[in-house]
């Protein structure tokens, strides 16, 4: 057999195009004679538009069109609620373009398309609204206390969903309990920031009545169904491709966004293929953000510190709409009790309206915030009860054996039940501690201190709800001329590695190289089943359909093979490209069995010779294909979990705080994780290190900032600050790999894993950086110097 | 919807703005065009010249991602003009490998070293790190001399732990370790 791809630190197939600079991200398709949209966005938080004119605008040279909301059709109406649940009531969504009220700075009010870009952006300034400037309350406990200013008239609490679950009995739980550990703390917003900002072109051959889309999307199936429906389209007369997309980390899954209707509707009307690209200040304004949530926990445990009961109320801001319904409080509240037994938990959140940027998952979908609350009280729980704070996770870990572990009552965003599937969650925290140094650290820090440095230790476990339903599938044909194998799937990539990681899969059972396998994704004219690319759900879904698939595939192959070379499909072996006979040098190549299982009618080259309808070689009496056949060696097959499998991890930090700046810095930073069995574990590392940069990010230097009246104030890159290289440490990274017992592979997904326990790593080390200076609890992220200084200033 | 039922308005084909004409060398080929005054660089190389390599992140001299060199030097072409390049002698991404299949030494060591993920802001640190590695100074390899390195670019994929590997990995390659 060749030797095993799955589990290989295979190099990406997709590398040596990007390098080169090949790569296709929808600016660089080329569209002969496209127009270009600009939009008119909101300048106030909340206002009433008085009136519009457009005049001016459609008066200036290469101006092409200007759009407002009387100008498109019937797509002046509410967007559609993508995921409806009943704990919402008559949920709010935008209109493409506002009419009569916006509801946040950035909201798209018009739109100009010309002849370039630079001509449209003229345009959308020339274009004069008149607005009547309303109240707002930016603060989330202010906004749902009464006499708020509403985001919306027919929401005067600002409350968008109101939801309880319980688990257990936490009262008579509660009701036994020996202390009671309650705080508060906040996690503050923040945003994809994807490299690429989002973009969308369109094209409509008004000759064949097939409308083209290229957007930069992580979900191009259902922008496919959104369009269609919308525009009164047969699907197969709408084609979305969502070419390289330049990172997206959630925010492109979300759709429609105003300009994925609109751009199409514009390219439809005027006959002209029309691009918007977003750029950065709108991408701070226009797309979807998250992670504000303020949490009130309580740990009710006994002296020993064993958590009997948990109970968390919090208010999740949703920002101005609430397109993607309650999918980040739900897993914010799912996830809630960590990797924790805490077999009673009562968990309550109410998601509110503010004048902001809608809320929907950006990287992580209220698993850091949740990640917070819990470790940021485990931490406090050990403090009162003077307990190391390694040893009360001990005392509360789900034990290796314990597992599958359900939280019955809880029902995760998929709808389906909470139960962890499975781990090796002491082993994690004994690692970590053990190469961090956890047990040497009092005598560093003593030492650090005398020399006048403030060094801390911190720690924090999470746990992934990850690879979630409902499906997703593969489609897999060797093709007869090459012998390349064709993976085509649903899904779509925005730098996962995808194309490699999948031709690994097949590669394994069909015996070929990784580099032959070729995937073909983001196209609906490629696959028409599928769902998207969010929750850290590729690798599981659709790794294991298309594992589903090679497998049928490979079962064919064999039959052929064995057919042709006369021997028992027991004897045969795929490996290099050929199906050989054990044992022996006879084998014939995958391309001449495909083609051999295809009965031709005309002879193009030596193989096909052999396969064509007359020749001797193709053995069959009466019809070429029997009644239940198909030519080529081609298979579909579906994956659908049972539930979410439960991928953890646990990470601990040595930082120091500088007494003159008040900043922090990293010094080690351990993560040791479990997602299963890898496919590729670069890839993997890859993922976990990209996702821990993120979380740095949040827990130290991202924060989108509004003024009291609602205008973003840091909405570029100067102002709101990404890492760069020097702010991000070297990081140690080590693996588990506890298969999961749900799917064939054994895989669970890692796509978010390395974000969501940086903010409770860092506060809690931090707070030990700074306690023997009367410094209080840092029980907020992000932590810049100027919390520090409040921090050390109030203690 | 039915697209067509109306007659089609009128296109124009060009703004209003004034054109002037910039000739310069791209990648060894010269290159003219008229152009308008307020062309980014970045829009001429991408739109006008079809070289889209050359990747815009932010637009305002933040993220590093649409880094050329001009005249040896890197720049950051979304705060050029076209017009100020006149006479200029570009590189791009474009240039980098020889021939139409092969791969640079540093982009072969981003390769290996898995160091990109949506290749978005590749692009960027390879012009940047290009113009480091032709400069006959030392090269500091130390982990903080490679971040300072590439600390002009931003990269939201990678978390930059493996663009370090990968340019110890090129240092290596081209024998300046
Ligand atoms: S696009 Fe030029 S620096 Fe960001
Ligand atoms: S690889 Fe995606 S931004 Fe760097």
């Amino acid at each position: 057999m060749s030797t095993r791809q799955f589990g290989s630190r295979v190099q990406r197939n997709i590398d040596p195009r990007l390098l080169r600079g090949e790569g296709a991200f929808t600016d660089d398709i080329p569209l002969p004679g496209a127009l270009h949209a600009a939009f008119v966005r909101s300048p106030f938080a909340r206002a009433r538009i008085l009136s519009i004119d457009t005049a001016a605008a459609r008066a200036m040279p290469g101006v092409v069109a200007v759009y407002t909301c009387d100008d498109i059709g019937h797509l002046d109406q509410a967007l559609p609620l993508l995921i409806p649940h009943p704990s919402m009531r008559d949920a709010r969504t935008q209109r493409p373009l506002a009419r009569d009220d916006v509801h946040y700075v950035g909201q798209a009010v018009a739109m100009v398309v010309a002849a370039d870009r630079y001509v449209a952006e003229d345009a959308a300034l020339a274009i004069d609204v008149d607005y009547d400037q309303l109240a707002v309350e930016l603060d989330l406990e202010r906004a749902v206390a009464p006499g708020a200013p509403a985001v919306h008239t027919t929401h005067p609490d600002n409350v968008a969903a109101d939801f309880t679950q319980v688990s257990g009995d936490p009262e008579t739980a509660m009701a036994a309990a020996q202390h009671v550990t309650r705080i508060r703390v906040q996690v503050d917003r923040s945003t994809a920031a994807p490299m690429e900002c989002r973009t969308v072109a369109a094209r409509f051959d008004a000759a064949s009545g097939e409308l083209v889309v290229w957007d930069g999307t992580q979900a191009p199936i259902g922008v496919r169904g959104g369009l269609a429906s919308i525009f009164g389209l047969d699907e197969h007369k709408v084609r979305v491709i969502a070419p390289d997309v330049g990172g997206g980390f959630g925010q492109k899954v979300m759709f429609p966004y105003p300009d994925e209707l609109l751009v199409p509707f514009a390219a439809i009307e005027i006959g002209r293929p029309v691009k918007y690209i977003e750029d950065r200040r709108e991408n701070f304004i226009g797309s979807n953000q998250e992670r504000t949530q303020i949490h009130w926990i309580e740990l009710h445990a006994t002296k020993n510190g064993e958590v009997l009961a948990l109970k968390d109320e919090f208010l999740h801001d949703t920002g101005a709409f609430i397109p993607y319904g309650i999918a980040v409080a739900q897993v914010a509240s799912t996830s809630i009790a960590g990797p924790y037994r805490i077999p009673n938990i009562e968990v309550r959140f109410r998601a509110v309206y503010t004048p902001t940027v809608p809320v929907t998952p950006y990287r992580g979908c209220g698993r850091p915030q949740s990640c917070f609350a819990i470790e940021r009280a485990m931490d406090k729980l050990a403090d009162e009860l003077g307990i190391d704070r390694r040893e009360i996770r001990r005392r509360n870990l789900i034990a290796d054996d314990e597992f599958p572990w359900a939280r019955e009552g809880l029902l995760f965003a998929d709808g389906l039940r909470v139960s962890l599937d499975s781990g090796q969650y002491h082993k994690a925290l004994d690692l970590v501690c053990d190469r961090i140094g956890w047990d040497g650290f009092a005598a560093e820090q003593a030492a650090a201190r005398a020399e006048g440095r403030d060094l801390g230790i911190g720690l924090a476990f999470y746990v992934e709800g990850t690879g979630l339903g409902p499906y997703e599938g593969g489609h897999v044909r060797i093709h007869p001329i090459t012998g390349k194998v064709y993976v085509n799937t649903g899904l779509t990539a925005q730098g996962q590695g995808h194309d490699t990681v999948f031709a690994q899969i097949v590669a394994d059972q069909l015996g070929v190289p990784v580099t032959d396998v070729i995937l073909v994704q983001g196209d609906t004219a490629a696959y028409d089943w599928g769902v998207a690319t969010f929750a850290s759900r590729a690798a599981v879904v659709s790794g294991n359909a298309i594992h589903k698939t090679a497998a049928l595939v490979r079962d064919k192959t064999v039959r052929a093979a064995a057919n042709m070379l006369e021997v028992q499909e027991a004897d045969v072996e795929l490996r290099d490209g050929h199906a050989w006979v054990a044992g022996t040098d006879r084998k014939v190549p995958l391309a001449a069995i495909a083609t051999a299982s295809n009965p031709l009618r005309y002879a193009f080259n030596e193989a096909a010779q052999a396969a064509t309808q007359f020749a001797p070689a193709s053995r069959h009496d009466g019809p070429a294909l029997q009644d239940d056949q198909h030519p080529g060696l081609e298979a579909a097959a579906y994956f659908s979990p049972e539930c979410a499998t439960w991928a953890y991890g646990v990470h601990a930090a040595v930082i120091e705080v500088d007494r003159a700046t008040l900043q922090v810095k990293i010094h080690r930073y351990v993560c040791v994780h479990d997602c299963g069995n890898m496919i590729n574990p670069t890839l993997v590392e890859g993922q976990v290190m990209g996702g821990l940069a993120q979380g740095i990010g949040g827990a130290l230097y991202e924060r989108i900032e509004y003024d009291a009246e609602g205008n973003p104030t840091n909405a570029n890159f100067v102002d709101f600050l990404i890492p760069y290289a020097t702010e991000i440490p070297d990081v140690e990274i080590a693996h588990l790999e506890t298969p999961s017992p749900l799917n064939p592979l054994g895989v669970k997904g890692v796509g978010e894993a390395g974000c969501i326990a940086v903010g409770p790593t860092i506060a809690a080390a931090v707070e030990d950086a700074l306690r023997h200076r009367g410094g209080g609890r840092f029980d907020a992220v992000p932590i810049t110097p100027s919390a520090i200084l409040e921090n050390l200033g109030t203690a | 919807m039915n697209a067509r039922a109306l007659p089609r308005p009128q296109i124009p084909v060009n703004s209003a703005d004034p054109r002037h004409a910039v000739t310069l060398t791209v990648n060894g080929v010269e290159v003219s065009r008229e152009v308008s005054p307020r062309m980014l660089l970045s829009d001429f190389i991408r739109h006008e010249l079809g070289l889209t390599g050359t990747h815009v992140g932010c637009e305002h001299g933040v993220c590093g991602a649409c880094t050329v060199l001009i005249d040896g030097v890197s720049a950051r072409s979304c705060l050029t003009l076209a017009v100020q390049a006149d006479g200029a002698e570009l590189r791009t991404v474009e240039a980098l490998a020889d021939g139409d299949a092969g791969l640079s030494v540093l982009q072969q060591a981003f390769a290996e070293s898995h160091a990109l993920q949506c290749g978005y802001c590749t692009p960027g640190f390879l012009m940047a790190l290009t113009e480091h590695f032709e400069s006959g100074d030392p090269l500091d390899l130390s982990d903080e001399g490679i971040r300072e390195m590439i600390a002009g670019n931003l990269c939201r994929c990678t978390g930059y732990a493996n663009i370090v590997v990968a340019v110890r990995r090129a240092a290596e390659l081209s024998g300046r370790s």
